[in-house]
């Protein structure tokens, strides 16, 4: 049951093999026995997934069951829900009861999925560890000595733990793939403006992105298609007619241009990292596929660039979390100042209010221009980088990330070697561009990702990529040891 | 670029977060790296090169000055640390 993909459990439900109740209620004990290893969930919804559960039951009993109908996944505790804490694994949100739901939540109550729970993550999106969560912090389940990744480390653990089969992530420097290349699952990253923000708690308005999480790129394309669309409510939402990503998935890859960028190989890159990748290059080559050698020149500046861009624009964000509307506020606050700088200061962590003074600097008097002026400078150039590319090959690859699942605490005191981790996936965010993790190896014991980057608005592309890969190969069905 | 402590007290204030004085001189390190991190960006030259608000280039959607959400704000309010009335309760703002 827990091996099925949510293609597979679509077909057993259509065949009446098991009901969605079942099936829920199966998902819920497995939590409840076994998420206290991984700490993947903040909240676990039983009588809503049950309730839920019940409808898809009568619903497709009636003849009106639907591609997402009863199958049961797991949302990320950055999108908010109506009625259900979202508390974005923050002090500050901690008592924060939604009063709506995120547009990606409707869409997929509204497809007749199945809600198991929120599940954990850096705070306020910020992190490549799911370190900082205010709930402690989640653990890979292929060692649970090491980080699952993160911002989505919950999501990436639940779905590698088999105690969701698929759950929703956000993505605005990595924060789908890292966490899904750390912990052997499949992430991708929308186009910027192809899944609407709204009610996506924001952490950077110009980079945020939600997206799936799944064991296949199958899986991850039926995500797709529910979470996917224009939403009038998001002021950056793209009209972009949303294609069925699963159409295209067994198209053949001759034909198929491959671009390996030269800075994603560095001399440093791990080898074991580098190995693995080029066998995952030559599979492709196998399948059809050429490759060649390309240059992302301003690839290093990335990582400046968005750490003044992000932190920025969270700066802007988190000011709305005063302690006055919602959420946390101090005790007996002696005047309106004395209300915002202890709210904040009590509620937020260490790594958020980092962020946030970043931010503050970086836009504030006299230093706008050597700062975020530049920062946006340097993001025209990255962008120009990857289109001149694109315009001479259809995809481009590399690692995910440069080393395979850290241990627990070795990055938390050093926040810039802890930023390093995202080296290979930040481009992506500044630039734009959609983005994928596949498994396709493993060093150690531990999941290595493959990278798979398309143009504007070819997530098609990019599934269908990914897809032939995953049947040429099963790294995407390895599970750790005992699970 | 290094910080002292007189810039972190003033960043501090600016983004209304009250930090331990015991905080102070890592905050300062930690900004100070970051800080060093980000200057990379000095050494590129991007005169002439127009800034990017947004990874498309678009441009804000607009749209008719019309209501067309719903008031809610009884189920908003519900949620308050202290409302009455309708109103949010906060400190005495006015001596």
């Amino acid at each position: 049951m827990f091996d099925k993909t949510l293609a597979e459990l679509a077909s057993g439900l259509d065949n009446g093999d098991f009901s969605s109740v079942e099936l829920t209620q199966a998902y819920l004990d497995r939590i409840n026995a076994e998420d206290s290893k991984y700490n993947s969930y903040i909240t676990v919804t039983d009588e809503i997934a049950l309730s839920q559960a019940k409808a898809a039951d009568e619903a497709r009993a009636a003849g009106n069951a639907g591609a997402f109908t009863g199958l049961p996944i797991a949302q990320k505790d950055i999108f908010c829900t109506d009625g259900v804490r979202t508390s974005c694994a923050s002090k500050m949100l901690d008592n924060f009861i939604a009063p709506y739901n995120a547009t990606v939540v409707d869409k997929f109550n509204n497809a007749g999925a199945v809600m198991l729970g929120k599940t954990n993550m850096d705070e306020f999106a910020m992190g490549s560890s799911n370190e900082s969560s205010f709930y402690g912090p989640s653990r890979n389940p292929w060692n649970t000595d090491c980080v699952p990744g993160g911002s989505s480390g919950g999501s990436a653990a639940a779905v590698a733990a088999r105690l969701a089969p698929a759950a929703t992530g956000t993505d605005t420097g990595g924060s789908i793939r890292q966490p899904a290349a750390l912990c052997g699952i499949t992430g991708l990253k929308p186009t910027y403006g192809r899944v609407s923000r709204y009610g996506m708690i924001a952490f950077a308005s110009s980079l945020d992105q939600g997206g799936p999480m799944a064991r296949t790129a199958e899986d991850a394309a039926m995500m797709l298609n529910v979470m996917a669309g224009f939403d009038p409510r998001d002021s950056t939402s793209m009209q972009q007619a949303v294609p069925d990503f699963t159409a295209d998935l067994a198209q053949p890859l001759k034909g198929l241009t491959i671009g390996l960028p030269k800075e994603y190989f560095p001399e440093d890159l791990s080898p074991a990292i580098a190995l693995q990748v080029q066998n995952a290059v030559k599979e492709y080559e196998a399948l059809g596929a050429t490759v060649k050698e390309v240059s992302l020149p301003n690839t290093a500046l990335a990582i400046p660039a968005y750490y003044i861009i992000a932190p920025a624009e969270a700066s802007s964000n988190l000011s709305r979390f005063d302690g006055v509307r919602y959420g946390y506020r101090c005790d007996e606050p002696v005047n309106l100042e004395d209300l915002y700088k202890r709210s904040r200061g009590e509620g937020f962590g260490p790594e958020v209010q980092r962020r946030i003074m970043v931010g503050t600097y970086a836009l504030s008097e006299g230093f706008y221009d050597a700062y975020y002026k530049k920062a946006q400078q340097i993001r025209r150039l990255i962008k120009q980088d990857f289109v001149d590319v694109l315009n001479d090959v259809d995809v481009i690859m590399g690692p995910t990330t440069p080393h395979p699942a850290f241990k627990l605490g070795e990055k938390s005191s050093d926040p810039v070697a802890m930023y390093m981790e995202d080296i290979f996936t930040i481009a992506l965010n500044l630039a734009g561009l959609p983005g994928m993790s596949v498994p396709c190896g493993q060093t150690d014991g531990l999941p290595v990702g493959l990278q798979i980057i398309g143009n504007y608005f070819a997530e098609q592309k990019l599934l269908n990529v990914a897809h032939q890969f995953q049947l040429a190969t099963d790294w995407h069905k390895q599970s750790p040891d005992g699970i | 670029m290094a910080l002292d402590r007189t810039d972190v007290e003033k960043i501090a204030h600016l983004a209304r977060l009250q930090i331990n004085e015991q905080d102070i001189p890592q905050y300062t390190q930690t900004l100070s790296d970051i800080l060093d991190l980000v200057n990379q960006m000095q050494a590129v030259d991007t005169t002439d090169i127009d800034p990017m608000a947004n990874s498309l280039d678009a441009v804000q959607r607009l749209r008719a000055d019309e209501v067309t959400e719903p008031n809610n704000r009884d189920k908003l309010q519900s949620i308050a640390p202290a409302a009455e009335a309708g109103l949010f309760q906060v400190p005495k703002v006015i001596e």
